[in-house]
């Protein structure tokens, strides 16, 4: 299958969208783009897999190969192994959902819908990428309209919001880039961006010491890592419904993948040097996170705030470094995605009805939108680790990981990392039992439930969540391999 | 052999069941929801019960000994070669038994519900989620990995969070649905860590593996869990702990126990089927699960549960003596029954005569599962009759319901171990085991025991004598056959349920246990469980003060049983005022002005420092000519004298 | 006769240059620091012209570089005079002082 599919289709959409006439043709056409991407991306797993039972063993599968600018050895070089393949799927169907919640936006929409198609070929080509250069030119294809979604049909305090968290992914990315470099002219006398050449180069361990920080911290900062992680509540909380879905579904995995692919892959020795720092600063996260969400009371901000503990996950999978944890890590990665997507998609839903995103201003919302509350329920218990959805496979893959380091320290790690289920049910329960249920308030007896459109959003994200929960082992079957690979080269093999 | 396919249905017909009620239910099976669901449970219990004939009477003993047949075994999620979470079927006496309890008691619910909840609102709803109960809590007893049974453990609490918050728009149903949820949601952190110690250090996660490596004593793997400590206790011993803390929470043992009389605010039946008979003794059935290990490789554990067991036997039964609402009575009773079941596997020994108290502790789950059962579904006719939970408000119902007073008595009889009653046969058999092996704990017993015909007959006689009762709005009598028929089959489990020779069934290595009978033994729990019948005649037959004189007399134990000895206020105080507190609040503190804070201090540094130089940037030309002029002058002054070369 | 030697020439157009530079700091007319932006160009243009004759005499590099500059001046004249034209439609004033809004 040829990869460049894969950022052809969403290109060709955008330039479609420019072009179409009225809003309508514009919807229409990013649905469709959108639509189509997923069965491509459905596809690609389908070739994927058929390649790998064929007997096909290349760490990567469907490379391509263009020389971009020879003379610094810069490379359009792609291809996808179980890991992109597992988030491209994650992409498509957040993109598709996050098309279909956006029906109604009537504020300048082509340039909208234009935005929100052009991220999602960056997040597209960012998996893609095997060369660091193109990777760091498609991560920043991924942030900056971003910053103009949030800017311009972004509620609250946007302008505020849109700074922030442009400014600090801006400052994430600069470390990103000065840790490439760094790993470029560390690589000896061949200079390379390729990701396959420097795993096999190997960076000497002094340059690895030193840029791994760069690079960890600078995905990291995409990611939520504590204490670079202010930008979430700030940034979702004035996204417009899709902007907080592609945010926090798509941006965020950005982050985790990079801390896997380039940063734990590229520098393993650095890695080892490290981390027991990002056991710590992941496991402040996820039961920090936890707490401060209790004392939240508007819906995205609890939902952000969740978000930062939950990718705490991602980073403890990682920082855990054994391949049982790293694959749990990039399982939370598709997990929690899909899963947030899902709960902004929802407080979008119920936002545009009570025009009200406070938890206490609610209730009894059952009685009106049971589909829309029954939505709200899938989201809750996912977050919470229920099983039969995909929140608890990828948490409970991240503990049994975890727990394989006999030592005390990881021990305590794990264990305060589990306490946070018990935090993510109190407030993940209050919420919904303020929302869902209780006696109805008056004014908001006349609500209307889902439409159609909302309604098939919610079905595509919850498909992907039970999925995963129910038959965990295609997507197990799927990062295995590629995960293996990471760890080989953590413990040097 | 067994039927793999048919054993896979017992869980999986439910399961249908509950998809297609919960997404077709609203709209097309508005009114034959109940139906529906009856008749999946029917073919479900019917595979059930011959499952579980096949297995006791066929091919289920192989020379004499019951063994543990894994009919299936599927790989789910692989996590390296040996560690992996499968769904598989395990088939032994307790598991086929508990089958056929849950499937029985549950068809008795649905039938029972389709008199009760007939005209609800959300009555597909309801059968959804009972249908959702039921195919979870048969995947937790089939489960033959660990991983498995936790999944499944956190599925009945979820079902169970839904079906106390059946009614969404009372406060009060939704404040208990939360608390049974996180309660117990606490206690499977324990469970959870516990599986985490116990996958480590066995290396595996299938049941039978697991039971095997940590019980031979030449094993390796036993031998480093035992021997690595943390505290001064094994690790083994810390694994099972924690994983008994998990089967605390769920089975309501004391400390855990909170969450279970708040319960009582889900529809009754919910309450006959989750909260009596099923799946609170979950945790009695995962601590049998894994007796082998308690029993043989951390006697200590197990003693940790006899105690648990002893103290919640005995604290929830003076609790019942004191309260008025009759679910909750009933409630606190379950607790203390469930306290006997654990305390009987806690005294209990591995292999022979000794494994006495594990085979009476199955055996008590049994008959109790149809006793209790059978009180919360005549408790839910007399609640159907009267539309209040108080016995202030009932009395001298015995002729209106004449039919649920009958079976309410034998039921209250057996519970209080009238002799010849199946209650009396299990708690002679747990008295027994604790007398035994365990002075104290038999002491406690038979104290508890006193008490529980106390307050079984206290809630009799209030509800059924008493004062008369005056029937005001529409009179409906014992409600349908619907109703009437599931107290009529559970009334004889609850009679003639004893009588089953259990030990030949379900012993601790799987050899048929003969129990012997003394009478001798009988006399002391059959006077004391007399006098309290009789303590209890006396006190609330005919409306009278005793009483409360009674109360007052004792008014420091009455008051603080009667709340319950302060429990949930203590809960209270370390969630809201400490957790709440002193940690969510200062660290939702911390982040907006102290982490976000610094975010903010960097962004505002450079806009000040932007603000004060901007001045430079005057607009005026000629000024910009003197700054670069100056510079080159330096610059080239610099050039010449300072960088010379 | 006696001929003009090379200190001289610099000499001259060093005086050239500070003109220009004290006209185009303290003259607030547009015109006039135009002018004075020429004799800046113009002192450069001695300068090459002086060091080609003395220090180089065989090559042309210093005489082409000024008829460079020659060029360059007119070209540069012209956006100027362009732009004081402009200024004036906007500001009725080519006084400098005026023009000061592109600042912070």
């Amino acid at each position: 299958m040829n990869l460049l599919l894969l950022i052809g289709l969403p290109l060709l959409t955008a330039v479609g969208v420019l072009l179409s006439r009225n809003t309508q043709q514009v919807r229409s056409i990013a649905f469709a783009g959108s639509a189509l991407q997923l069965i491509l991306a459905l596809a690609l797993i389908y070739f994927f897999q058929k390649e790998r039972a064929a007997g096909a063993v290349a760490q990567m599968l469907f490379e391509q190969n263009y020389a971009l600018f020879p003379s610094l050895n810069i490379n359009f070089h792609i291809g996808v192994d179980g890991i992109a393949v597992s988030m491209i799927l994650l992409t498509a169907l957040v993109v598709l959902a996050g098309v279909l919640v956006s029906w109604n936006v009537e504020k300048m929409t082509k340039e909208f819908y234009f935005l929100l198609i052009l991220l999602a070929m960056g997040a597209y080509g960012f998996f893609i990428s095997l060369d660091l250069f193109v990777l760091f030119f498609f991560l920043e294809i991924a942030v900056i309209p971003k910053y103009l979604l949030i800017g311009t049909w972004g509620s609250g305090k946007k302008e505020y919001s849109a700074n922030k968290l442009a400014l600090m992914l801006m400052t994430g990315s600069s470390l990103v880039i000065v840790g490439i470099l760094g790993m470029y002219f560390g690589n000896g006398e061949h200079k390379s961006f390729d990701i396959i050449q420097l795993s096999q180069a190997g960076i000497s361990p002094a340059v690895q010491k030193l840029f791994f920080p760069f690079l960890f911290i600078g995905f990291g900062i995409f990611t939520a890592l504590f204490p670079f992680h202010t930008w979430v509540p700030d940034g979702h909380s004035s996204a417009p419904t899709a902007g907080s879905m592609f945010l926090a579904g798509i941006s965020m995995k950005l982050g985790g993948y990079g801390c896997l692919r380039v940063a734990t892959y590229l520098m393993p020795q650095g890695a080892q040097e490290y981390s027991s720092w990002i056991i710590v600063l992941s496991s402040i996260a996820i039961l920090y996170g936890a707490f401060a969400t209790m004392m939240q009371w508007d819906l995205k901000y609890m939902n952000a705030y969740s978000s930062i503990s939950h990718c705490g996950f991602v980073l403890l999978g990682i920082g855990m470094l054994t391949k049982t944890a790293i694959t749990g890590a990039v399982m939370q990665m598709v997990s929690h995605g899909l899963m947030t997507a899902l709960f902004f998609a929802v407080i979008g839903m119920i936002y545009e009805r009570t025009h009200t995103r406070q938890i206490n201003e609610m209730g009894g919302l059952m009685k009106v939108m049971p589909f829309t509350m029954t939505v709200l329920f899938i989201a809750g218990l996912c977050s919470l680790g229920l099983p039969g959805f995909s929140g608890f496979v990828a948490e409970m893959t991240v503990f049994m990981g975890s727990w394989q380091n006999a030592d005390a320290f990881h021990r305590i790690a794990t264990i305060i990392a589990c306490m946070s289920i018990v935090v993510t049910a109190v407030y993940i329960l209050r919420a919904i039992g303020q929302v869902a249920m209780g006696p109805i308030k008056e004014t908001y007896a006349g609500l209307s439930d889902a439409s159609w459109n909302e309604k098939l959003a919610a079905i595509i994200l919850i498909i992907g969540i039970v999925a995963i929960g129910v038959a965990p082992f295609l997507l197990n079957d799927l990062i295995k391999p590629g995960a293996e690979i990471i760890m080989n080269k953590i413990s040097g093999k | 052999m067994p039927n793999a396919i048919n054993i896979a249905l017992i869980p999986l017909l439910p399961l249908a069941g509950f998809l297609l009620l919960g997404l077709f239910g609203k709209k097309i099976f508005k009114n034959s929801a109940g139906i529906i669901g009856t008749l999946i449970l029917l073919i479900s219990a019917g595979l059930a019960i011959y499952t579980a004939y096949g297995y006791f009477f066929d091919y289920g003993k192989v020379n004499d000994v019951y063994q543990k047949l894994i009919p299936l075994k599927y790989t789910w999620l692989e996590f390296s070669k040996d560690v992996s979470i499968d769904m598989g079927i395990i088939l032994d006496p307790i598991s086929a038994m508990m089958i056929v309890v849950v499937t029985f008691v549950s068809l008795m619910v649905h039938i029972y519900s389709l008199g009760y909840m007939k005209g609800e609102e959300r009555y597909s709803t309801y059968y959804a989620y009972l249908s959702l109960f039921t195919f979870s809590m048969l995947g937790l007893v089939l489960s033959s990995n660990i991983f498995q049974i936790y999944i499944f453990w956190e599925l009945v609490g979820v079902s169970s969070f839904l079906l106390i918050g059946f009614y969404y728009d009372r406060p009060s149903a939704v404040a208990a649905s939360k608390k049974a949820f996180i309660v117990t949601r606490f206690a499977d952190l324990g469970f959870l860590i516990g599986i985490l110690v116990l996958s480590f250090y066995s290396g595996t996660l299938d049941f039978n593996t697991l039971i095997q490596k940590l019980t031979s004593p030449e094993s390796s793997e036993l031998k480093t869990a035992i021997a690595s400590s943390f505290l001064g206790v094994s690790a083994l011993t810390w694994g099972l702990t924690l994983v008994f803390i998990g089967g605390a929470g769920k089975s309501a043992m004391f400390p855990l126990h909170i969450w279970l009389p708040d319960a009582m605010e889900g529809p009754t039946p919910v309450s006959a089927l989750i909260h009596a008979a099923t799946m609170v003794v979950a945790g009695v059935y995962l601590v049998a699960r894994l007796f082998p290990v308690f029993a043989l490789s951390a006697p200590d554990a197990l003693s940790i549960v006899a105690n648990v067991g002893a103290i919640s036997a005995l604290f929830a039964a003076i609790i019942a003596c004191t309260q008025t609402d009759i679910k909750r009575v009933l409630a606190y009773s379950t607790m203390s029954q469930i306290g006997y079941m654990m305390f009987a596997l806690g005294v209990s020994k591995y292999g022979g005569e000794d494994g006495l108290g594990y085979t009476a502790s199955m055996f008590h789950l049994f008959t109790h599962a149809m006793f209790k059962a059978l009180l919360f579904l005549g408790a839910g006719a007399v609640i159907h009759y009267v539309h209040s939970n108080d016995m202030k408000d009932m009395g001298g119902l015995r002729k209106h319901l004449p039919i649920t007073h009958i079976t309410f008595l034998l039921a209250c009889l057996s519970i209080a171990g009238f002799p010849l009653l199946a209650g009396f046969f299990s708690k002679e058999e747990i008295l027994l085991a604790a007398y035994q092996h365990n002075a104290v704990i038999y002491w406690i017993a038979l104290i508890t025991s006193g008490l529980t015909a106390f307050y079984m007959f206290r809630l009799y006689f209030s509800i059924f004598w008493n004062k008369a009762y005056h029937a005001h709005g529409e009179h409906h009598g014992d409600g349908g056959v619907a109703m009437m028929l599931p107290l009529l089959l559970l009334a004889a489990g609850a009679v003639f349920a004893g009588y089953i020779p259990f030990g030949h069934f379900v012993s601790t290595d799987g050899k048929p246990l003969e129990s012997e009978f003394h009478l001798s033994f009988s006399i002391a729990p059959v006077a004391l469980g007399l006098i309290g019948i009789l303590t209890a005649m006396w006190l609330y037959k005919n409306e009278n003060e005793k009483p409360a004189k009674l109360a007052a007399s004792l008014s420091g134990l009455y008051k603080s049983a009667y709340h319950k000895f302060y429990i949930d206020e203590l809960y209270l105080f370390v969630t809201k005022k400490v957790l709440f507190n002193l940690v969510a609040r200062p660290a939702a503190w911390f982040d907006k002005t102290v982490v976000d804070g610094l975010v903010n201090f960097t962004g505002n540094t450079t806009q000040d420092i932007s603000e004060r130089i901007k001045g430079i940037q005057s607009g005026k030309v000629q000024q910009y000519a003197i700054y670069f002029l100056v510079s080159a002058v330096v610059l080239a002054l610099l050039f010449i004298y300072v960088w010379k070369g | 006769m006696m001929q003009p030697g090379l200190y001289h020439l610099l000499f001259i157009s060093a005086a050239l240059f500070f003109i220009g530079v004290y006209g185009f700091l303290t003259r607030r007319n547009l015109i006039t620091m135009l002018m004075s932006v020429e004799l800046i160009l113009n002192s450069v243009n001695l300068n090459f012209i002086a060091f080609n004759k003395y220090v180089w005499p065989q090559r042309l590099d210093g005489v082409f570089f000024t008829v460079f500059v020659i060029a360059i001046a007119a070209a540069e004249a012209a956006v100027a005079i362009a732009i004081i034209i402009n200024l004036y439609r906007s500001h009725q004033s080519i006084d400098v002082e005026n023009a000061e809004e592109l600042k912070y």
